[in-house]
This record gives C-alpha cells, sequence and structure tokens, in this order.
C-alpha cells in the first residue's frame, strides 16, 4: 500500500485553477522530490495534501496510508502522521519553542529529548525565544525541521528548506531531513517517507531522494531519477520540460 | 500637626467630598450610589473555605508563606493585619491613621477627594482600607499581600490604601480582590502611593470578582528622585463594570514606571482601563502597556496617556488587543502631549482578530482550532516585566494561565 496516493487531483486558491490533474504515488521509505519553476504550484500541492483552507480541491482524491484524507480536517492528518515543514512560517508571539515542542509532542504521545533535536538542527540557544520572533531565513528553517523532528511524521512534507539558506545551514538541514526520513540506514529498512520541494535542488547533492518530478503549470510534466532530472534542468531549464509538456499535449 | 489641624483638616475633606457625592466620574459610565449598601455585620466564622479558595486564586496565601505580611478584610472589617519581616509595618488604615498624626500628609495627597463621586464617597464612608510602609533603607525581600473580600452582597466597600516606601527601601506588594463566584456589590479602592528618592514598589494586583460586581479603582503614585514604581494588573473574571486610570507623577529626576495591564473580558463585562504617567523631572522615564482580549459581548476600552513636562524623558505607549468574537469591542486610545522641548514620546496600538496565519500554523502542528487559539492567546498575554521576584512572576503566570483557560 502506497504512503500517499494522489489521484486527478484539481486545486483552486483564490477562485483560480492551479493544480490541474496531478497523480502522485509515493511508498512508504521514499522521498520524492518536486522541481519546478515559482508559481508552478509546487505549494499548492503541499497545501492540498497538509489540508491548508487556503486552498480549494475542487476535483479528485488523496489517500494516505489507505485512507481518503481530501476532506479531512488538518490536525487529523497531522495524527494519522503527516508532517510539514513550511515555506514562510509566521511568528507566534510570546510562545516560547521548548513549550510549543513540548505540547506537541505531548499531543502526540510522544517522549522525546528535545534538547537533543535542538542540537541536531543547532537550535537549543533558541528553545526559550517567541517561535520564529527575529529569526533569520536559515533558523526559521531549522526551526521548521526541529518540530518535524519532533513530531517524527511518516509523510514529511518540506517546502522549500533549502531557500534563502547559505552552505552551512544548508548542511545542517540537510542532516537532520536525513535523520528524519531515515535516509541513514538502509533501505530495506526506511518506513518514512517525504516529498521535498526545492526551487534550486542544491539539496539534493545532500539528501539521496529516490524520486523527482517536475511541476509545471499546475501538471507534472515529467518523471524519473533525480540526477538526470536535474541535470536536464541545469543544461536546459524548466524550457525543455516545457516542450515535453507540449508534445504530450499538455501544456496551455 | 496639632490634633486640631488634624480636625479641621478632616473637616475640610469631608466638606469638599460632600460637594462631590452627586459628581459622575469623568470618565466610564456613572452609577447609583443609593443602590448599594453602605453598613455591614462584623463578619464571624469568616475564615471560610471559600474565601482561602477565592483568596488563593488571586494570589493571596492565607497560610502567610512566603509572605513578609498580611492584610485581608472581609466587607467593611479587617480580620488580618500580620507582619513577619522587619523593616514593614501592615495596619488597617484607620489605625495607622490613629497610630500617626503625620499620616495626614499623605492622605488624599496624590489623589483629590472630590474628583468625583466614587472618591466622595471613599471619603464619606470610608470602610478602612491598608496602610503598608517600608522603612528608610529597608529591602523587603517577601512580598506583602493584601487581600480586599467582598461577601454581603449589594455591598459598597470603600477602601483607603496608602502605600509609603522610604528611602532606597525596596517593596513588593501583591493584592488580591475577589468575592465570591456570584456576587454583586460595589469596590472602590482609593489608593495612593508614594515612593521617596531611591526607592522601589512593585505592586501586583490581580481581580477575581462576579459578574454583577462594579469596580472604581482610584488611583494617585508620586515618585521621588530615582524612585521606580512597576505595577502589574491582571483580572481573571467578569465584572459589571470596571473603570480604573492611575495617575504616576514621575516628580523626581530619573525617577521610573512602568504599568501593565491584562485584561480579558467576557460575557457583557465593561472595562475601562488605562494608566496616565506625568513626566515632571529629567531624565523620567514610563511605558504603559496594555494586552487585551475580548470576548462575547464585552466592551474594552484600553487608555494610556502620556504627559512629558520636563526635558531628557521617555515615555512609550503600547496597546494590543485582540476581540475573539464578531459582538466584542475594543477601542485602544493611546495619548501623548509634549509640553517640552528635548523629549521622547512614542506609542504602538494594533487592534484585531487572531491571524487566521497563526491559527492553521498551530494546527498543523496537530492541535485542534480551539487548542490553537488558546495557544496564541496565552501567549499574547505573556509579559516580562523585569524588576519582579521570580515568586510574583510565577504568581501573574499561574493567573494569566488560569485567565487563558477561561477563555
Amino acid at each position: 500500500m502506497p504512503m500517499l496516493e494522489v489521484v486527478d487531483l484539481h486545486v483552486e486558491v483564490g477562485g483560480r485553477e492551479i493544480l490541474k490533474g496531478i497523480n502522485l504515488s509515493i511508498n512508504p521509505g521514499e522521498v520524492h522530490v518536486l522541481l519546478g519553476p515559482n508559481g508552478s504550484g509546487k505549494s499548492t500541492l503541499i497545501n492540498a495534501i497538509i489540508g491548508s483552507p487556503r486552498v480549494k480541491v475542487t476535483k479528485g482524491n488523496i489517500y494516505f496510508k489507505g485512507k481518503e484524507i481530501t476532506d479531512m480536517p488538518m490536525d487529523e492528518r497531522i495524527k494519522m502522521g503527516l508532517g510539514v515543514a513550511f515555506q514562510h512560517p509566521p511568528k507566534i508571539r510570546g510562545v516560547k519553542l521548548r513549550d510549543l515542542l513540548e505540547k506537541m509532542a505531548t499531543k502526540l504521545n510522544r517522549s522525546v529529548d528535545i534538547e537533543k533535536m535542538a542540537t541536531l538542527v543547532k537550535m537549543e540557544e533558541y528553545l526559550d525565544r517567541d517561535v520564529n520572533v527575529g529569526f533569520s531565513g536559515g533558523e526559521l528553517k531549522r526551526c521548521e525541521i526541529l518540530q518535524l523532528l519532533v513530531q517524527s511524521p511518516d509523510l514529511a512534507l518540506l517546502d522549500e528548506p533549502d531557500s534563502g539558506v547559505d552552505v552551512e545551514n544548508l548542511t545542517v538541514i540537510a542532516n537532520a531531513i536525513n535523520e528524519l526520513c531515515e535516509l541513514n540506514v538502509k533501505p530495506s529498512m526506511r518506513s518514512k517517507s517525504a516529498i521535498l520541494v526545492t526551487h534550486l535542488g542544491y539539496i539534493l547533492n545532500y539528501v539521496k531522494a529516490d524520486r523527482a518530478h517536475v511541476i509545471l503549470n499546475g501538471r507534472i510534466a515529467c518523471s524519473g531519477k533525480p540526477n538526470e532530472i536535474l541535470k536536464q534542468i541545469m543544461a536546459h531549464g524548466f524550457e525543455r520540460c516545457v516542450q515535453c509538456l507540449q508534445e504530450k499535449g499538455l501544456a496551455n | 500637626m496639632s490634633s486640631g489641624e488634624r480636625v479641621s483638616q478632616l473637616e475640610r475633606l469631608k466638606e469638599r467630598a460632600k460637594e462631590a457625592l452627586s459628581k459622575p466620574p469623568s470618565i466610564g459610565p456613572d452609577l447609583d450610589l443609593s443602590s448599594f449598601k453602605l453598613e455591614s455585620d462584623a463578619p464571624k466564622d469568616w475564615m471560610t473555605d471559600d474565601l482561602v479558595e477565592r483568596a488563593q486564586t488571586v494570589g493571596v496565601d492565607l497560610s502567610g508563606k512566603g509572605r513578609a505580611g498580611t492584610y485581608l478584610q472581609l466587607d467593611h472589617y479587617a480580620m488580618l493585619e500580620k507582619v513577619t519581616a522587619g523593616g514593614v509595618e501592615v495596619m488597617s488604615i484607620s489605625r495607622a491613621l490613629e497610630t500617626y498624626d503625620w499620616l495626614m500628609d499623605y492622605y488624599w495627597k496624590a489623589l483629590n477627594v472630590d474628583q468625583d463621586k466614587f472618591t466622595a464617597l471613599a471619603e464619606l464612608k470610608r470602610t478602612e482600607g491598608y496602610f503598608i510602609r517600608a522603612k528608610k533603607g529597608a529591602k523587603i525581600e517577601f512580598p506583602v499581600q493584601a487581600c480586599l473580600y467582598m461577601r454581603t452582597p449589594k455591598i459598597a466597600q470603600n477602601v483607603h490604601n496608602i502605600i509609603i516606601v522610604e528611602e532606597d527601601a525596596e517593596l513588593h506588594v501583591i493584592t488580591g480582590c475577589a468575592t465570591p463566584r456570584r456576587a454583586e456589590g460595589l469596590h472602590i479602592g482609593v489608593s495612593e502611593f508614594y515612593v521617596k528618592k531611591g526607592g522601589k514598589l512593585t505592586f501586583t494586583m490581580i481581580h477575581g470578582w462576579a459578574e454583577g460586581v462594579d469596580v472604581r479603582p482610584r488611583t494617585g503614585v508620586i515618585l521621588e528622585d530615582g524612585a521606580e514604581f512597576i505595577s502589574i494588573y491582571v483580572n481573571l473574571n467578569p465584572v459589571r463594570t470596571f473603570q480604573s486610570m492611575p495617575h504616576v507623577y514621575l516628580e523626581g529626576v530619573n525617577s521610573k514606571a512602568n504599568l501593565t495591564s491584562i485584561v480579558a473580558a467576557s460575557n457583557r463585562s465593561y472595562f475601562d482601563v488605562g494608566g496616565a504617567a506625568y513626566l515632571r523631572a529629567e531624565g523620567a522615564r514610563a511605558e504603559i502597556i496594555s494586552r487585551t482580549i475580548a470576548k462575547d459581548e464585552a466592551t474594552i476600552i484600553a487608555r494610556g496617556v502620556i504627559i512629558g513636562e520636563a526635558d531628557h524623558v521617555k515615555g512609550h505607549l503600547e496597546c494590543r488587543g485582540i476581540m475573539l468574537t464578531p459582538s466584542s469591542v475594543i477601542s485602544a486610545i493611546p495619548q501623548l502631549e509634549a509640553k517640552a522641548k528635548d523629549l521622547e514620546l512614542s506609542h504602538e496600538a494594533a487592534v484585531g482578530k487572531i491571524a487566521e496565519e497563526e491559527i492553521q500554523y498551530l494546527m498543523a502542528r496537530g492541535f485542534s482550532e480551539e487548542e490553537a487559539t488558546s495557544i496564541i492567546i496565552r501567549g499574547f498575554m505573556d509579559i516580562n516585566v523585569e524588576g519582579l521576584p521570580p515568586m510574583l512572576a510565577a504568581q501573574i503566570k499561574k493567573a494569566l494561565d488560569i485567565t487563558a483557560k477561561s477563555l
């Protein structure tokens, strides 16, 4: 049974159709990469899977661990084992990061060593600060990953964890993602899955993904091995993918 | 002062009060004073479980553990006047006025007796109040606690409190005012605080009233050179109407005041809460901060006034409010007046509903919408006041936890 199955998914944002029939299947233990230019619909797909009320599913279905979650409230999806690292997380004033992490762990019945996890993403000095208040770009991304480490979701949705991040931060974040997705253990031993959205793909030098998909104009233009697809994009930009869509008769 | 002078001074105060007895307040709803009882019987078997529990919720521990002194008043009577630390005095105002002739030099000196009908009634029908004094140079480590409790239905409790912090002394006071959960009545609290040269007073007030209670504190504070005053106000329960606007007069060079109010209003509560600071000497600094949360049909008016009357003074106002229901109302009214050339006054005010983005963020961490809202509200109420002993900070945290849960 796949971890996640997305079938002919159409999604609107603010009355405009952004996703125009997405099909995607992710098995347990697999990490899939979503590539594509700005505005192609990558974040919208993440928002639809997590159940954000900002997006509206108009057609199609989402199945998680065999159960349809298309209309399920967000907090219930989390309890089932979904987790998300947002691209632009908001500030939560007056709420200490440590308190939030403890509440999350309690909520999910997980006993965790928060200090140890914070050390892994170099956030131990931020535990007694207000969540995301005055955090730099790299700190925001590390804070998102830290929250996922506490949750330990079966399917992690990582929305551009590498954007606006310097090389030093990138390796810290990549190591944490490898930990989160059990990429340090043998493939046959893995059970965690992830969708990794990346605009530029640098993070793929550190995170070994299983499969990559290029999203263009709300559709998956092509799928394949991450290295090969990235090589194509590096050489020809997303132009080659547009051609590919045209050849399939899907461009509009 | 001779006893003859004292008598004539008191007579003059009474004359002025009589003339103001029908004078409506300049802000806040007017009340018909004749609807409240001015007499009550001396309480018997007063230390009931209910009183002990309600006192506890407003931060008053009647065992007296970890406190430098205790004053407890039930309706019109002082029941406890206890001191357990050196350098500090705690007694009822009537006893203090009998004991110290010089107290008349402070009586109605930070407030006008004819300000309105409430100050007038407090003088004409004064029903006790506390006197707390920290002696010169005394650093009182543990807080003095005062509890003003109203139990008899429809009663008017008209207290007059005086706190004096003498030169270089340091005093922490926690005042808890409460009624049983269902109660009706009027509480008028006249409070005059004097902080002398180099002294420091922290004043934490936690209110646990009931929906039938009207509350009219009247507070005046005078700060001398280098004096510091920190005031924190937290309310736990709905009231009928509440109006308070402490006036802090920073008369001394480099004196400092911080007034923080955290008000959560539900049901049909009406809160008019604020503070005014007069920066009258070089280097004086004041900060007035409010965090207000309105729910149901509640109304909150959050006022802040800073008046700069001397050079090199600094003042900042901050009013933030959250409305949880469309039928609740919050008005933030910041006011700055610059009457000197070289000063710095600023304000920020923000009123609105909880940001949807923040709720979604927390829901994506597994919390329900109600849980997410409550986490955000508790964070919103979180204030970091410097200069407060850890014990009082913990007490405030406890009070805020109760408030957040009740919303």
